[in-house]
């Protein structure tokens, strides 16, 4: 088998800066949908790192694969749910603003 | 995969790069619309990136449920609570911003650590190229059987959840006021409960 013309460090480097990116915007975010998309990035980032391991490492058994399939669809039920959740919280306080959800801050 | 190594490489290249300007722009741009078309950009990308490792039944997957549903279901909840706000200011934002900066690039450089120290069992296994729907479609349907199913009923229960949050509810009266509520304008009539603005009326009942 040939080398791969791209090592798998690669891979994780770009997870690596798209998961820290989403870390980011997940602390700095005011508006609460970009905390969700920020979220999603997050999520991403993982699954890239999953494919990446299960074609380099894990070439017959792709477990990785399988695993990313579940990540998908437990990340479609969180987006629907996160979503709802948000828009009771918008008729309920009439903002989106992450600063001024503090009704349980002590 | 039968394409060059050199085409591959240039690909991975584009697609990094779309990857990771993308995710700046989502995290950065001022216009939240922006944000979430760029968000749709990088999920194609990354979907790009999925092909590059073979996988085409994940890669397909990718598109239809984050850029087809998720992406969709962003965009919709961006106009359902898209008003003009100005945000008030916070003393100390770019202090936070500076900081969270030094932790996530703190954060990278560990990952970039474990990536390039650690001995991976390199080269693996030949791997299955483009037979990946074929043994994906048996884990599912053996060994990973179990976790299928219930990915089932967690998507039922998502659905269920996001019904009954999402959803107005419609009652004869205000269950904590008491007054008589529009039933065609509820939304306009009913005043939010929890909003910061003094309300004598809602401060008794709290």
């Amino acid at each position: 088998m040939t080398a791969s013309p791209i090592p798998l460090q690669a891979f994780l480097t770009v997870a690596a800066v798209l998961f820290c990116t989403g870390v980011w915007g997940l602390i700095n975010s005011r508006n609460a949908v970009r905390v969700l998309m920020s979220i999603e990035l997050m999520l991403n980032a993982v699954n890239i790192n999953l494919m990446a391991f299960s074609s380099y490492v894990d070439g017959q058994l792709i477990r990785g694969q399988v695993f990313a399939i579940f990540v998908i669809t437990v990340a479609a039920a969180e987006a629907a749910v996160g979503l709802a959740i948000l828009l009771s919280l918008y008729r309920n306080r009439e903002t989106v603003d992450m600063e001024r959800f503090n009704l349980l801050r002590w | 995969m039968t394409i060059a190594s050199t085409t591959q490489q240039i690909c991975f290249v584009l697609l990094s790069a779309a990857v990771v300007l993308g995710s700046l722009g989502v995290v950065l741009l001022p216009n939240i619309v922006y944000s979430a078309f760029l968000l749709g950009g990088v999920f194609l990308s990354v979907s790009g990136l999925y092909l590059l490792l073979n996988a085409s039944f994940v890669a397909a997957a990718q598109i239809l449920v984050y850029v087809g549903a998720v992406n969709v279901l962003i965009l919709f909840a961006i106009m359902l609570v898209n008003k003009k706000e100005n945000l008030s200011a916070i003393p100390g934002l770019a202090l936070r911003r500076v900081l969270s900066g030094l932790v996530c690039a703190g954060l990278f450089g560990l990952i970039m650590r474990v990536a390039f120290t650690t001995a991976w069992a390199l080269p693996g296994p030949v791997p299955v190229g483009e037979e990946a729907t074929i043994r994906i479609g048996e884990h599912l349907f053996s060994d990973y059987l179990l976790p299928f199913e219930l990915a089932s009923v967690l998507l039922l229960m998502a659905m269920i959840g996001a019904i009954v949050l999402a959803r107005r509810d419609v009652f004869a009266s205000d269950v904590i006021t008491g007054e008589p509520v529009d039933q065609g304008l509820i939304e306009k009539a009913r005043t939010p409960l929890l909003i910061e603005t003094p309300n004598p009326q809602l401060q008794e009942t709290r």
